[in-house]
């Protein structure tokens, strides 16, 4: 099972929705249509949707902090929802939920960021 | 019920979904719980990357070798490189410490490794390439036994 990334901007959230398994071959296809959105410069906040994300590894942690430092550096701030629980256990021991705020659903997310 | 397979491949990226998907296909005989095979991938996952990044710095030309043998609740897992090594096991292991920091490697590969599985070990010269065994007694089958 490969990655599908779907990419929508809402105001200046970018919604990231991932379909499938993030491993470091997956990885690199997702970090480059990612920044190629990030450096058109309309966006602050990003929110993760990885609620069809069956699968992740340590790759996956790479990429999401690579992203967030871009963001955190222009005072935005990244949204995770929908987390699955084998996913869940990766962010845990990764600690990412220190910097990330976990929320159950993408309508609520986009709400606290101002945009739904 | 005892079984052995033995993997070789191509280090290249591609392939880390192969060698996840093939273990857990093979140790699916032994009718592991949903936890316990998504942390046998995780770990394949992770030891495999290794090799591609670490061992063999994206060399197709490099071979990774898995080799898995099954014995009623246990699984024991062996892959191996004939890459660059590891010069400092002890810091490899450390959680977030990365020889890669411009490629966004998180330096959690083997913390993930550790917590998933109930045997790590590593064995690895710098030039003569890298063998980790992991292995991990499955709960659901141990039950049965009793």
């Amino acid at each position: 099972m490969s990655l599908a990334v779907n990419l929508e901007q809402m105001g200046d959230v970018l919604c990231i929705r991932l379909q499938g398994e993030l491993d470091h071959h997956a990885s690199q296809k997702l970090r480059s249509q990612v920044d190629d959105v990030l450096a058109e410069g309309n966006v602050k906040h990003i929110l993760l949707n990885l609620e069809e994300l069956a699968f992740m590894d340590s790759s996956g942690i790479g990429v999401i902090l690579g992203r967030y430092q871009q963001i955190s550096k222009k005072g935005g701030e990244m949204v995770v929802c929908s987390i699955s629980s084998p996913v869940k256990r990766i962010f845990e021991l990764s600690g990412l939920f220190k910097i990330l705020r976990l929320e159950n659903r993408e309508t609520d997310a986009l709400r606290k960021l101002g945009v739904a | 019920m005892k079984n052995e397979m033995k993997l070789e491949f191509s280090a290249v990226s591609e392939n880390e979904s192969f060698a996840r998907v093939s273990v857990g296909a093979f140790v699916a005989q032994l009718d592991p719980n949903m936890d316990e095979l998504t942390e046998l991938k995780t770990v394949v996952s992770e030891a495999v990357t290794n090799s591609i990044i670490h061992g063999y710095h994206e060399n197709p030309a490099g071979t990774i070798t898995i080799m898995l043998k099954i014995d009623v609740d246990m699984v024991e897992l062996t892959i191996k490189d004939d890459g660059a090594g590891i010069e400092n096991i002890d810091q490899a292991k450390e959680p977030l410490f990365t020889t890669k920091p411009e490629l966004e490697r998180s330096g959690m590969g083997f913390t993930i490794m550790e917590n998933f599985m109930d045997e790590v070990e590593i064995n690895s010269e710098p030039g003569a390439g890298t063998t980790v065994y992991l292995k991990k007694r499955l709960a659901k089958s141990r039950s049965l036994c009793n």
